[in-house]
């Protein structure tokens, strides 16, 4: 049996008194759609930041590949294949958007520290920034700061950097935030687009989303994954329907 | 034994004297974020002030209006310099009070000149209250102890026991929350920021007379200053104090000792070189403490940085 | 600096010439530039010039490229300077076969050298924390100056003569002229060695990290190796500066490595304009002849410095580059003519005020610190006496009334700005 892509074994986390995250148990499989939904305040953002390195844990152990991630700092996890997105649109604003999605290639593409070659004369990296522009559909900005661009494009742009490192399991944080209904079915497509063969683990908010892109569902409420399963199977669980979806289904409808 | 309580006495005076600069600095930074490098600066104005108004009015009445005036500039400096510039984010904020902090200096050499005035402790307090042996203690260095306990205590007061005091205490300890609010309420930006750089300007009226008051005044107190709250621990008060009594009293019991570092050479079985012009070490044999004293301040806070970077007190950076 | 000009597919491999241009004009006009000025003094000053220029873009490469700001950069250049000076002893000691040209290079090093001790432990973190460390390092090694007599020189400083090294295509450096072509070299070489750098992986990085450190280390680079990359280069650079001023001057002493150096450079940086690579070359250009020209009209050069740098720092903060930089819009669409009239109509007033305003600081300083009785001076070529009335008046009276025009003019031109930024511009 090959390693999960990420495990959670028994996550905590405490902010002084209260604990966040309440012992999570959590094993996506290589190239699973996974979801992660619950109630605002359920902890997802925080999951994710544990996950990420972002905020140390208080007390059990993450794996991404089965290794284990313990005190290991942002880049390293980064470097080890995870790659994330924030919820907040974390960009690099004054930078031109070629240059975002070119920095965020130079370390897969080997680059490191080096101060001997030029970046504009790597054809490779130039290419292979053009060609996630065009995936992104941001070729026509290519050159504009990318702190001008509208929101969705600053989403999608979000969502280019997260892929470009070429990192194998991706992080979403609530990727169509704040978006117009043709604004988040843009970034439906994209994320469907790009994360083809890859390991994708999201917080959403949008069922539509989820139920749409996920192939597995785990639901987070008070700190705890109450039910994790198929859409369908999901949704019929009696427990979840109490704890969450059902008023977010009534709500939907 | 003497030497030591004299010692004792000086360092806290100083420490003191450091403590009411760093605190309002502390306050400030805790507050908005910025790090005022025009503090120091404020202090001279303090006492450039005071002396304006003592040629006046005599010392007593410098004392009560110089720190208020002071004050003013500084709420009026945040009003309509720094809200401007904090659009561009903390650095920028930065270049700004360096610049005003060059600015103040230029602007008090053109009033006053570039000599040392004659500005001095009122007569009344002007005699040794009582000696130490054979070392006379001022009355004016226990008027400036008493000066800066009584602030400190007040500090203390409103900070614990009033409603303003409570939103600065948030602001230590979740500064993000504060911040948010802050931006609804610039008027408490402007009012600390005027409240510390009234603190400054007091220390400057007080000890303008004791370590004079002159051009050069801000920057010789005013790197000692970042240096106080680096090592306290950005953001912490109490950080603020542990750290200015601790270099009150480290740089004066240096400046007074009689250690030569030629004798840990010896001690470390090295022979004194006959010809001292010719060694590569002549630097070392010849070192004293109270040469190394000024500079002690800085070695400290480098150590303490490498070892604890967020200071003594400190739970957060910048 | 070309790179967004490029939007066809056609893609430069190779040196193109739009890209060597500027380099090429600029060497060009370092050539010609000693046939135009050719005093002893305007060749000093040329010199202090390029020295500003490589220190105040070593400068850049932490503030503006990196993000970081340091209140003790002066001491990598001076540490670099000393060891020059010191080299120089030694040369001439124990006649060393070392060519004066190579010099700067050890300077180089050894700047690099201190930087990658006192990084080791600064650039863990940016913003304040980095300043203050910066600061206090900066006054620890200031004050060692004094201290360490056998390196430093104590009060007096250390000396040499740079004309005692191995002859260099038999030239031994006696002439100022000499040592201009020299330093003129190295500025040719250290920017443009500072550009290509900020074009490196790292040196993109360094902007990256400088504009958001967290999202950096969600790509893979540690913030804090991508700083101190960039710190130990900015102390290469500075190392190369100070090796340039042993050479030119032949003394460093405990200035070199003060606090008023360290502000002063970044006065420079900032004035000249951070977000641009050749905004710190106009800022030393400028900086080094307010100090030279403006020194010798007025004791009060400092104070109307500092004034133009607090203005600088609150209204443009892009610095001198970023208002020029601003204008390429309006250009690019040719509209720049538009603008014309309105910049004559706001900015001569608006320069006349501030002119008389200057005026009465000068009265008003003579007043105050001339001796007593004496209240005959000269501003602006005027013979005046400042115990009469008119001269008060005419001041204060001529800045109220140019800061009204200015005033009443400005909407114009904030309008015409619009117009010549917006595409359809002139016809609409």
């Amino acid at each position: 049996m090959t390693a999960a892509a990420l495990e959670l074994d028994g996550l905590r986390k405490s902010f002084g008194k209260t604990e966040i995250i309440r012992g999570v148990n959590l094993s996506i499989a290589p190239g699973e759609r996974h979801a992660i939904i619950g109630p605002n305040g359920a902890g997802k953002s925080t999951l994710f930041n544990l996950i990420t390195g972002r905020f140390p844990n208080s007390g059990g152990k993450v794996s991404l590949h089965g290794n284990d991630l313990a005190g290991k700092a942002p880049f390293e996890i980064n470097r080890m294949g995870l790659s994330r997105s924030f919820q907040i649109t974390n960009i690099f604003p004054k930078m031109s958007v070629f240059e975002n999605v070119r920095c965020s290639l130079l370390w897969s593409k080997g680059y490191k520290y080096s101060f001997w070659t030029m970046v504009s004369k790597s054809q490779d990296l130039t290419d292979a920034a053009d060609a996630i522009l065009e995936q992104i559909n941001l070729t026509a900005r290519r050159d504009l700061p990318a702190g001008v661009l509208s929101y969705a494009e600053q989403r999608a742009l979000e969502i280019g950097i997260t892929m470009a490192g070429g990192a194998d399991v991706i992080m979403l944080d609530e990727p169509t935030a704040g978006m117009s209904h043709s604004e988040t079915d843009y970034i439906v497509d994209l994320i469907r687009k790009v994360t083809e063969n890859k390991t994708l683990i999201m917080v959403e908010h949008d069922m539509g989303v989820v139920f749409g892109l996920a192939d597995y569902i785990s639901v987070l409420v008070y700190g705890e994954i109450i039910a994790t399963g198929r859409p369908e199977e999901v949704r019929a669980n009696p427990k979840v329907q109490e704890a969450y979806l059902g008023a977010a289904l009534e709500e939907e409808h | 034994m003497e030497l030591i309580l004299v010692n004792l006495i000086d360092g806290l005076v100083y420490g003191l004297l450091l403590f009411m600069l760093s605190a309002g600095l502390t306050l400030i930074f805790s507050m908005m974020g910025v790090l005022n490098f025009a503090h120091a600066s404020f202090y001279m104005l303090g006492a450039y002030f005071a002396y304006q108004i003592s040629t006046y009015m005599g010392f007593w009445m410098g004392l009560l209006i110089a720190p208020v005036v002071v004050g003013i500039a500084g709420a009026g400096v945040e009003r309509y310099g720094l809200r401007r510039v904090h659009q561009y984010g903390h650095v920028p904020e930065l270049i700004f009070t360096f610049g005003l902090a060059l600015l103040i200096e230029e602007f008090v050499q053109f009033i006053w000149g570039n000599s040392q005035l004659p500005y001095n402790e009122p007569a009344i307090l002007d005699f040794a209250l009582f000696s130490i042996g054979s070392n006379d203690i001022a009355a004016y260095k226990v008027f400036m102890i008493f000066v800066s306990i009584g602030i400190f205590l007040a500090l203390l007061y409103v900070l614990t026991r009033t409603r303003v005091g409570m939103v600065i205490q948030a602001a230590l300890s979740y500064p993000r929350t504060v911040e948010n609010l802050g931006h609804n309420v610039p008027l408490v930006f402007m009012g600390v920021f005027g409240v510390g750089t009234g603190l400054a300007g007091l220390a400057g009226v007080i000890a303008g007379p004791q370590l004079g008051t002159f051009p050069g005044m801000a920057i010789l107190l005013g790197s000692i200053v970042f240096v106080t709250i680096v090592i306290g621990g950005l953001g912490s008060l109490w950080g603020a104090l542990v750290a200015s009594l601790l270099i009150g009293w480290m740089t004066t019991f240096a400046a007074s000792s009689s250690f030569q570092f030629a004798d840990i050479l010896l001690a470390l079985g090295m022979e004194k070189p006959a010809e001292m012009s010719e060694s590569a070490l002549r630097d070392l044999w010849t070192l004293t403490l109270p040469q190394i004293g000024p500079i002690l301040p800085y070695m400290l806070m480098v150590l303490v940085l490498v070892v604890r970077p967020y200071g003594l007190f400190g739970k957060r950076d910048a | 600096m070309s790179d967004t000009t490029q939007k066809t597919a056609v893609r430069p491999t190779g040196v193109t010439m739009s890209m060597a241009l500027p380099w090429l004009i600029a060497g060009a006009f370092l050539l010609v530039m000693p046939y135009v000025f050719t005093s002893n003094s305007a060749i000093t000053i040329m010199n202090q010039m390029a020295i500003t220029i490589i220190f105040a873009l070593s400068y850049n490469m932490l503030l503006g490229q990196a993000g970081m700001l340091s209140f003790g950069h002066a001491v990598y250049m001076g540490v670099g300077g000393f060891m020059c000076v010191h080299i120089m002893n030694y040369v001439e000691d124990y006649s060393i076969p070392l060519p004066l040209p190579l010099l700067p290079l050890f300077g180089g090093l050894f700047g690099l050298g201190l930087a990658t001790i006192v990084g080791s432990f600064s650039t863990r973190r940016a913003g304040t924390v980095f300043a203050m460390i910066s600061l206090g390092v900066g006054e620890l090694i200031a004050a060692c100056s004094i201290i360490i007599v056998a390196f430093f020189g104590g009060e007096e400083g250390v000396s040499g003569d740079r004309t005692m090294g191995l002859p260099f295509f038999g030239n031994e450096f006696l002439q100022q002229i000499d040592v201009y072509y020299l330093i003129s070299f190295w500025v040719m070489l250290s920017a443009l060695l500072m550009f290509l750098f900020s074009r490196t992986p790292v040196g993109r990085m360094a902007n990256a990290v400088r504009d958001n450190p967290e999202r950096a280390e969600f790509l893979g680079y540690s913030a804090r190796w991508v700083r101190y990359y960039s710190f130990c280069a900015a102390g290469f650079f500075a190392g190369i500066a100070g090796g340039l001023f042993a050479i030119s001057y032949e003394i460093l002493t405990a200035e070199n490595l003060g606090l008023l150096l360290s502000g002063e450079i970044l006065l420079i940086t900032f004035l000249g304009g951070v977000g641009f690579f050749f905004g710190p070359i106009i800022g030393a250009i400028v900086f080094t002849l307010l100090q030279t020209v403006l020194s010798l009209q007025t004791e009060l050069w400092q104070l109307y410095v500092g004034a133009l740098f607090v203005a600088t720092v609150m209204f443009f903060p892009g610095g001198l580059a970023g208002v020029l930089m601003m204008h390429v819009p309006a250009i690019r669409l040719g509209n720049a003519k538009l603008l014309v009239v309105p910049y004559i109509k706001t900015l001569i007033p608006a320069t006349i005020g501030i002119l008389a305003i200057s005026g009465f600081i000068e009265i008003l300083f003579y007043s105050r610190h001339a001796p007593v009785g004496e209240t005959e001076m000269t501003v602006f070529w005027t013979d005046i006496d400042t115990a009469s009335i008119v001269p008060w008046i005419v001041t204060v009276g001529l800045a109220l009334v140019c800061f009204w025009i200015t005033k009443r003019n400005a909407p114009e031109l904030v309008e015409t700005w619009h117009r010549a930024n917006a595409i359809d511009g002139g016809k609409a």
